[in-house]
């Protein structure tokens, strides 16, 4: 009996290698294979979901084409929850398994730091959709990695010089307590000098906090000219509140963590004199024509727009950009790896959904604080400051 | 500034969200008089009734018809809770049920996300957001909403249980199940009542204190475990210690956050719910049991 089910798994074992070889000899070509690390689900997820979604979506549109130089391309995305260890075996998976090409992603700073060690190892070409400054620098030490999201230390040198060019430098930050929150406050305190500008109070609060009055509180006895709040989520919509609650007038300067329409929708009136830097998909349509990204930013919106009925987010623009790079760079020459790092590290004026990207073999981001522009929310609306 | 008005400002704030804790705490208290297990989904109860009200004032935005609706929904999905989850145990030992609760909460968490999905929504305040000033100190208008609502609700339920019949069924339930089916009372029915009330008072918290800290799916598990502290610091079972301890607790975590530093809110929430339990199991006013 047993000896019989052990023959007839075996069999069947055979039939289903035979169909899988079958499969793979009838098409021709075999697809050109992307790799994809993103944090899908989870406290993370709206940073992983649009990623995922984006580059879906545009490797359907590669092959409706005809694929990249003639060749079907396949994507294999994992999710990896926002775990590191998770990232990590993905990683091994996508190069071991899937041979994949290179890797789009991850998410998160956490997961890209945990992965890079094995791609760059491997000779795999990793693009981070992350935004921590580590991932990328020192240059020299990260051959095989480059990223297209904004560092937050750019985020916050365009926040330090608006409040310099209105005089304020008595600043008081109130960060949450991720690792968004704390990268942020680390640049806020590393910066600040090189504007002239003081921290007079730094006060943090939880990613689920409902009542920032107590940190404000003691911010309102302070002599601050201003707040900065760091965060994501409801919590910095709260925070908005909050000061109107307390009557407190100085402005407020949110991140470019909360520079979306959910955010104006969630402070209501609270929101209006918001000032803060956005990437910019968000306001494309108040650039004018002369900027090269309103174009690329309006492309990416209408496609994402048509094909999941929900507006483009910033986070889906690193993974649109990063897959636009190197498609460009594969294009350029060819399925090599080695010739393919070169080709992103060479990559000069290209124009993303981000910024403006100008690489080298010192800079594997390639972006400038220029990448943000300072908007401030008027009756419900984002505006342009400058 | 003053320390005085700072100090006000804490206290404030530190009483409403304490009222929103004694509110769950109550929900805590009444199931635990009829049944003796603690009902851990009290919590969700609190997200369903912030969340059902948001749709039904996206639907028609009347307030009170929010209000309404929302508790209305949770009472039932309380009800059912009861119902489909926790009567048909076969062997229903404290425990079993309490972990039932346990995956109950997990499960009411996770269908609310599939149906209002992992966005924020917000509820505007019950009257107007210009604040009301006390010297320096400023207190919105829905703060007294939640102040004035929760005594309300708070001496509404104590009139219940002492002056009406049922309630009186109800409390004797709590003291001996077994005596009290002697003279007729029928427990089952009685242990259904505590669940709609314990699920209509979670509700009414969750809607209140909603235009002040938005709604999201998962609001509602640190609140219910604030509650859950708030009701053992009290005395569990002990209307009056409920909404001591939830007060409490509010001010404390407030003041925690103002005076020593905004990363020991919830530290100090618990290190003082530690403490009361290190010196005083039964709570503040916890009867000897």
């Amino acid at each position: 009996m047993k000896a019989k089910i052990v023959s007839r798994l075996f069999l069947s074992v055979v039939a289903l290698s035979l169909l899988i070889f079958a499969g793979a000899s009838a098409s021709a070509k075999e697809p050109l294979v992307i790799g994809g690390v993103f944090s899908v689900t989870g406290t993370h997820s709206y940073l992983g979901d649009p990623e995922k979604k984006t580059l879906e979506m545009m490797v359907a549109e590669s092959n409706a084409k005809g694929g990249l130089k003639g060749q079907p391309l396949k994507v294999v995305i994992y999710d990896d929850e926002g775990d590191p260890t998770k990232a990590r075996l993905q990683a091994e998976k996508l190069i071991q398994k899937d041979k994949a090409l290179a890797i789009i992603g991850p998410s998160l700073t956490p997961t890209s730091m945990a992965i890079l060690p094995v791609t760059s190892k491997a000779k795999v070409p990793l693009i981070s959709c992350a935004a921590g400054i580590g991932i990328t620098s020192p240059a020299h030490e990260r051959q095989w990695v480059f990223k297209t999201a904004q560092t937050d230390q750019m985020a916050v040198s365009r926040i330090y010089q608006y409040l310099q060019k209105t005089g304020i430098n008595k600043v008081a930050i109130l960060t949450v307590a991720t690792g968004f929150g704390i990268s942020g406050k680390e640049q806020l305190n590393a910066l600040a000098p090189k504007y002239g500008i003081q921290l007079v109070a730094q006060e943090v609060f939880g990613e689920k906090d409902t009542d920032m009055t107590p940190q404000l509180t003691k911010i309102r006895g302070t002599a601050a000219q201003a707040v900065i709040c760091w965060g994501t989520g409801p919590a910095p919509a709260l925070v908005a509140k909050n000061m109107k609650q307390l009557g407190l007038t100085i402005p407020l300067v949110q991140s470019h963590g909360a520079a979306s329409k959910k955010f104006i929708e969630l402070a209501g009136e609270a929101g209006d004199g918001i000032i803060m830097p956005a990437g910019k998909l968000v306001i494309y349509k108040l650039l004018t024509d002369t900027d090269p990204q309103k174009a690329v930013c309006q492309e990416y919106d209408k496609k994402y727009q048509a094909k999941y009925s929900a507006p483009a987010s910033s986070f889906g623009g690193y993974a649109y950009d990063a897959w636009r790079m190197l498609t460009q760079a594969v294009e350029k020459v060819g399925k090599d790896r080695a010739k393919i790092r070169g080709a992103l590290e060479g990559t000069k004026n290209f124009v993303g959904v981000s910024g403006i990207f100008n690489m080298s073999p010192d800079d594997h981001n390639g972006l400038s604080p220029e990448a943000f522009v300072m908007v401030k929310i008027e009756k419900g609306e984002f505006k342009l400051l400058d | 500034m003053n320390v005085l008005a700072d100090l006000l400002q804490y206290l404030f704030s530190g009483l409403t969200n304490g009222a929103i804790f004694a509110l769950i705490a109550l929900g805590f208290g009444i199931i635990y008089n009829a049944t003796t297990i603690i009902n851990f989904a009290q919590g969700e109860m609190v997200m369903l009734g912030a969340l059902s009200a948001i749709s039904f004032y996206h639907l028609k935005p009347s307030l009170p018809l929010a209000f309404v609706g929302g508790v209305a929904t949770v009472i039932v999905v309380g009800l059912v809770f009861e119902r489909l989850a926790l009567r048909p145990v076969r062997e229903p030992t404290p425990l079993t049920l309490i972990i039932i609760t346990v995956g109950g909460a997990v499960l009411i968490k996770g269908l609310a996300m599939l149906y209002w999905g992992k966005e924020a929504y917000s509820l505007p305040s019950f009257s107007g957001e210009a604040p009301l000033y006390l010297g320096t100190a400023t207190i919105l208008p829905q703060n007294l909403w939640v102040l004035g609502l929760t005594a309300l609700l708070v001496a509404v339920l104590e009139a219940f249980f002492r002056l009406t019949l049922v309630g009186k069924a109800m409390r004797a339930c709590a003291y001996n199940a077994r005596a009290a089916r002697l003279v007729g009372i029928p427990p089952g029915r009685m242990v259904q009542l505590s669940f709609g009330l314990s699920a209509a008072l979670g509700a009414a918290g969750g809607i209140l204190i909603v235009p002040l800290t938005m709604g999201m799916y998962d609001m509602g598990t640190m609140l219910g475990l604030k509650g859950f502290s708030a009701a053992i610091l009290g005395g569990l079972g002990s209307s009056l210690g409920g909404v001591l301890g939830g007060l409490l607790l509010g001010v404390a975590e407030s003041l925690a956050c103002g005076l020593i530093s905004s990363g020991y809110r919830d530290a100090v929430a618990f290190f003082i719910l530690l403490v009361v339990l290190f010196l005083r199991p039964q709570g503040l006013l916890g009867g000897r049991e």
